[in-house]
């Protein structure tokens, strides 16, 4: 099922859309991905009813829903906080709307069943929401939105009210019942994590409109303003000007620092090195990476598992991330001297 | 004194004169309860008092039934939209317990009293306002509405709208998830609500005196006798009203009171 989303405006509130031109194919995982006040959640809420468009259309596979009240949409929704009905079991939740479907009390029992074995929350059917963890909760949100088969699943910050270790484990679930079951999905977050890991899809929102949109490398590798970049996890983001081009390499002056990038552009830029494609060593040692800079270790920024080291080459502080292992087997420390090493094509230009 | 003990001077201060305030509150009920409490089978044995008892039950019981037929769809409107005139209709609703009583009870016998353009219109379908159980109904409706129109509106607005969305989502109309999710969530305030105009139905005096002295109420049967027998005569059947009301009350705050949550629903699995 397929949802095309053509010039949508609406003004709510504090919240906007603008112009708003969204084709999510047949099956397809999309994320919506901006920060807070971004218009996501009014753009999911306007696709699934609750707000009448200003201007633009709204189809569901091939059928113009824009003016369909949300019942007779077909939609699966997820939306923040849940919105587990209070006084009614888990079982009693997710049957809910198929009740309202009137479908009969065995073929009902079947599919509260499936889907319940489906999201692993069988054990707690006749628990009340109040008693559930925030990812069981997360689960019967989930179990209740699919049991009606709906066309299209609307998944509004699925995870931001979990904890990380929760928040993993269900992100592997998300994929996993999306593989298998095959539905048309779109996800809002402002973790772009959770887009990097789940989406075959990303759209970028800021202020209501769309900025970048498209297959998740191109977007998170090639951001198309630094607003995107900084969005996208670019931490080492920098002024920059080119100094030369030389066969499609081009040497780039950062405030005192020179690296090499692969780019035809010239004068100022913007320069943006993800902190996963630095490497760190102890010693120089012999690479094919363009890029060797020798700097001082002036922060280390505990992640949980991962590390942000940040080093100063100059007057440059550049961001790496490190495991928690390799910082303690490289001795690493504030004041250490250290070198960062990277590609030229791990140099985006903007 | 372990509340007054240990405190700034303020805070002593505030205690001392606050238990002021209650004495003066509770002091004549206690006192009219207790000093008649040897008596209180004289008022409950009285033909007179148990039939005004009843009326003003019933009658109360209507003016509630209508309020809640009525009022229930506006307190959920004033919970959920916002609309221009929105707070002047806000205020209105709270108008009826600011005027007084008696006055509100003439300006309904203006309204619907014989000579009256509805009165007689009414009269024309057998429906009369005046010394007839209708009159103390609308009398009644009138004073105590608002106490269920706010407690239901209250309610309605804890209920979370997300939740309705989700009802829409899954196929409910709104008028389907109001039935399911938002009145079952806020039915224990609406409870609450319908139980204090019940209450405040009860004890209605002035109102109903100017429109329909009878069918008797409670209330008027006990000015009657107060005015005809005396203070003696009248200190029983005011000890029986206000166990009634205690009652009523305690009835209240065990409904509002939030419940224990079950862990595991009675049903089987």
């Amino acid at each position: 099922m397929s949802v095309c989303i053509q010039r949508l405006s609406k003004s709510w509130g504090d919240f906007a859309i603008r112009n708003i031109d969204l084709e999510v194919e047949n099956g397809e995982y999309f994320v919506l991905l901006g920060p807070t006040g971004a218009g996501k959640t009014l753009l999911l809420e306007t696709i699934a009813g609750f707000h009448k468009p200003d201007t633009g259309e709204i189809w569901i596979n091939g059928k113009n829903v824009t003016s369909l009240p949300p019942e007779k949409r077909s939609i699966g929704l997820v939306p923040q906080q849940y919105m587990i009905f209070p006084h009614m079991t888990v079982k009693q939740n997710v049957e809910f709307g198929l009740k309202i479907r009137k479908v009969p009390k065995t073929e009902r029992e079947k599919a509260v069943n499936e889907v319940l074995e489906l999201v692993g929350l069988t054990h707690r059917r006749n628990r009340f929401p109040s008693t559930l963890s925030g990812g069981e909760q997360q689960k019967t949100a989930l179990a209740r939105a699919l049991v009606i088969k709906p066309k299209i699943l609307l998944l509004d910050e699925p995870l931001s009210a979990l904890d990380v270790n929760t928040q993993k484990r269900l992100r592997e679930e998300l994929k996993a019942i999306h593989e298998e079951l095959g539905i048309t999905t779109i996800h809002v977050t402002h973790n772009h994590f959770e887009a990097h890991m789940l989406a075959d899809k990303v759209a970028i929102m800021k202020n209501g409109a769309i900025v970048q949109k498209g297959l998740p490398e191109e977007v998170f590798r090639r951001p198309k303003n630094d607003f995107v970049a900084e969005f996208v996890g670019f931490e080492n983001l920098f002024e920059g000007k080119i100094l030369a081009t030389r066969g499609g390499l081009a040497t780039i002056d950062l405030g005192g620092v020179t690296v090499e990038a692969v780019t035809s552009k010239k004068g100022k830029c913007m320069v943006g090195v993800r902190p996963d494609d630095i490497i760190l060593s102890n010693s120089l040692f012999q690479s094919s990476m363009r890029n060797v800079l020798k700097g001082r270790v002036t922060g280390l920024i505990d992640m949980g598992a991962i590390v942000n080291v940040v080093v100063k080459v100059k007057n440059v502080s550049f961001t790496a991330l490190i495991t928690k292992r390799s910082l303690a087997d490289m001795g690493l420390a504030e004041g250490k001297e250290v070198y960062l090493a990277f590609k030229a094509s791990a140099v985006h230009v903007l | 004194m372990s509340l007054i003990k240990n405190r700034s001077p303020f805070v002593a201060l505030s205690t001392v004169l606050g238990v002021f305030m209650l004495i003066f509150l509770l002091l004549p009920i206690f006192n009219t309860v207790s000093t008649s409490a040897n008596r209180l089978g004289e008022a409950v044995v009285d033909v007179d008092t148990g039939s005004a008892i009843l009326t003003s039950f019933y009658a109360a019981f209507l003016a509630t039934l209508i309020t809640f037929i009525f009022g229930t769809p506006l307190a959920y409107i004033l919970a959920r939209y916002d609309f221009k005139g929105k707070t002047l209709i806000d205020a209105a609703i709270d108008l009826p317990i600011l005027i007084p009583h008696n006055a509100a009870g003439i300006s309904l016998l203006m309204l619907l009293g014989p000579k009256s353009l509805l009165g007689s219109a009414f009269s024309g379908i057998g429906l009369s306002f005046v010394d007839t159980l209708f009159g103390v109904v609308a009398a009644m409706t009138f004073v105590s509405s608002p106490f269920m129109i706010r407690s239901a509106e209250e309610a309605f607005k804890s209920v979370n709208p997300g939740l309705e969305k989700v009802a829409r989502s899954l196929g409910a109309s709104s008028f389907g998830a109001f039935a399911n999710v938002t009145f079952p969530l806020a039915f224990r305030g609406i409870l609450t609500g319908c139980l204090l105009t019940w209450a405040r139905s009860v004890s209605e005096f002035g109102a109903v005196i100017v429109l329909a002295f009878y069918p008797k109420t409670a209330a008027v049967h006990l000015y009657e006798v107060f005015i005809n027998w005396g203070l003696n005569a009248a200190t029983p059947i005011t000890a029986l009203l206000i166990i009634t009301a205690v009652g009523i009350f305690a009835l209240v705050k065990l409904i509002s009171a939030k419940p224990l949550k079950p862990v595991y629903s009675r049903q089987e699995s």
